[in-house]
């Protein structure tokens, strides 16, 4: 990922990807404002019903449409699409707001005093930051039920681990440039581990096991290690349900 | 219980079907079989609907036991024979199906001639789907047999009780899978992220699919691709087919099993009529690109669909497969040789 200084684009771009999809790019940053023109074109979308329509994937700055060629076709789908920019104006939905109890430091958070040291705050400031504000999923990728969440206090911003780790536990709360996320499974991993949730992001014995989309909003909470250890024995003995704070506007 | 036993897995045989395209969103992989039209003609050849999960059979096939009344199968996209195994070794040919009865042990060998074949198998699997699809992610346990390839022991639960005997169908018409020409790619979404002789050379050269091939995508050797804006972008989505270039100038096309978004700058995708294509080459195998538009990408697709209804419509008949070693043995106890009901 680069951070560039590339303006968003005055007009989204609509660029070719190959004949099952098309891309609609607002810029090539990772930037709020970007980010919102994406989740609005992609409401529209699914609001409007376009026949043919596959998937609506939402990135940071770009919309990915995947459509059934054998039902429409691009110039269609297109066309549609342009339709709904006109009134991207409009109000993106309030997604729903998660709140993860999340134990921060020592062998659930290995890097938290490393991240402490090189933003020369102390520990407990860098768990008040990032448990003092409120995230938005910009995109789901890399795996299955993993969410970028951003952004995160200036103060927190560092590159990402020179030495990546070849194993991150599920449920490990890190960070890395303007991001957070939490590991949605295990996995290698060059984030910063800050701490770890009980919350199972993904978990094929729940339906539907993914819980986090796109455009949702997701804070964390620092709790302690009793009250760690409860939820993760409720996970552990197959409760792995888990509800939003609040329901959100759904579409 | 109706039940397709493993003996032996061979190399890593998974469960496919035509994936489940509509959770990238929640960044799972599509995954589905690697030839949806090989997938389409054996399930046909089964009476199966198209979607319908069969095997996905790589390098070596599997030894499969019948434990059931009766099983019908029909293995399609290889040259390789359905062995079956008894007191007489006989050779099925594949593209034909065939109706196999409780006890009778069966083994598709080496696929040398293919990057991938489908063995169907009449009614299914009983298997709860994943998001709607059968198919197996194994990278996050999705799907399939407990999210894993096939091993040996496992009991594949079928859905149907018992194959009815009937008329056996064969695929004749082999043309679909001998299309050669070059892979069609259609430039884009980062194609201005290339030299324009970078461009040139790939669209002009040849590329070899080197041995690291799998489900999630395959690298090629030939011509190395400069990068004129840098090889790092900020994420976004990808489609089955893109051709991703990392920093090392390597192209790599992404297939089913990829990940729904990448940071690398992706070249083109090839289209879709073509990805089957992909699916069946195997390290070793050369292959050239050459640019189309987006329609004429549809168009290709439009007549893939086409060709492949009309190869399903123009199935022959088959003799069904005379099994000696049951009929002998029926007769044993009826007396009666050559009753028409053992034959037919």
């Amino acid at each position: 990922m680069t951070e560039t200084t590339t303006a968003p684009h005055v007009l989204p771009r609509f660029l070719s990807a190959g004949d099952t999809a098309f891309v609609v790019e607002f810029g090539e940053t990772v930037d709020p404002v970007v980010n919102r023109r994406v989740m609005q074109l992609g409401e529209a979308a699914r609001a409007a019903g376009i026949p043919g329509l596959v998937d609506l994937v939402p990135t940071f700055r770009s919309l990915l449409i995947h459509y059934d060629p054998l039902v429409t076709s691009r110039a269609t789908v297109e066309a549609s699409l342009r339709g709904l920019l006109s009134d991207s104006d409009s109000e993106v939905r309030e997604g729903r707001l998660w709140e993860f109890p999340t134990l921060y430091g020592n062998e659930f958070g290995p890097d938290l005093e490393e991240v402490a040291k090189r933003t020369g705050l102390t520990p407990e400031r860098v768990v008040e930051l990032h448990a003092g504000t409120e995230y938005k999923v910009y995109m789901m990728g890399f795996m299955p039920g993993l969410a970028y969440l951003g952004i995160i206090p200036k103060e927190l911003e560092l590159p990402r681990r020179s030495e990546p780790r070849v194993r991150v536990p599920a449920g490990s709360v890190s960070i890395a440039i303007n991001l957070t996320n939490v590991y949605s499974d295990e996995s290698p991993g060059g984030w910063h581990l800050l701490g770890r949730t009980p919350v199972r992001l993904f978990d094929l014995h729940r339906d539907p096991p993914i819980l986090l989309a796109a455009g949702d909003r997701v804070r964390f909470r620092s709790v302690a290690k009793d009250v760690y250890d409860e939820l993760a024995e409720r996970v552990r003995t197959g409760d792995t349900s888990f509800h939003p704070v609040e329901a959100g506007a759904m579409a | 219980m109706s039940v397709l036993r493993v003996v032996s897995a061979g190399f890593a045989p998974t469960l496919q079907d035509f994936g489940r395209p509509q959770v990238q969103n929640l960044g799972v992989p599509p995954s589905g079989a690697l030839d949806a039209t090989a997938l389409r003609i054996a399930n046909a050849l089964v009476g199966n609907p198209s979607d319908t999960a069969t095997i996905e059979l790589r390098v070596m096939g599997p030894t499969l036991e019948v434990a059931s009344d009766a099983v019908r199968v029909a293995l399609v996209g290889t040259s390789a024979a359905l062995e079956i195994l008894g007191e007489r070794r006989v050779e099925a040919p594949p593209h034909q199906s065939i109706r196999l009865t409780r006890g009778r042990r069966f083994r598709i060998g080496g696929l040398s001639d293919t990057g991938v074949a489908y063995l169907a198998i009449e009614g299914g699997f009983a298997i709860e789907p994943v998001y709607d699809s059968l198919s197996t992610y194994v990278r996050a346990r999705i799907g399939g047999v407990e999210g894993r390839a096939l091993r040996d022991g496992d009991a594949l639960p079928l859905r149907l009780e018992q194959a009815e005997e009937r008329a056996e169908r064969r695929c004749a018409d082999q043309s679909w899978r001998r299309e050669n020409g070059p892979i069609r790619v259609i430039p884009g979404p980062q194609d201005d992220y290339f030299t324009t002789d970078s461009l040139e050379a790939f669209f002009s050269g040849e590329y070899t699919v080197t041995r690291e091939a799998d489900r999630m995508g395959m690298r090629l050797d030939g011509p190395i691709l400069q990068h004129s804006r840098g090889h790092d972008i900020v994420s976004d989505g990808i489609v089955t087919g893109a051709i991703q270039v990392p920093g090392n100038g390597r192209p790599i096309v992404l297939l089913a099993d990829h990940q729904t978004t990448g940071g690398y700058p992706k070249l083109g995708a090839v289209i879709s009529a073509d990805v089957p294509r992909l699916g069946r080459m195997k390290p070793g195998d050369a292959l050239r690109f050459a640019a189309v538009s987006v329609e004429q990408a549809e168009a290709a697709r439009r007549a893939l669909e086409d060709r492949t209804a009309r190869v399903i419509e123009r199935f022959g008949s088959a003799e069904p497969w005379l099994d000696e070693d049951a009929l002998y043995g029926r007769n044993l106890v009826s007396g009666i040789v050559g009753s028409t009901e053992s034959v037919l």
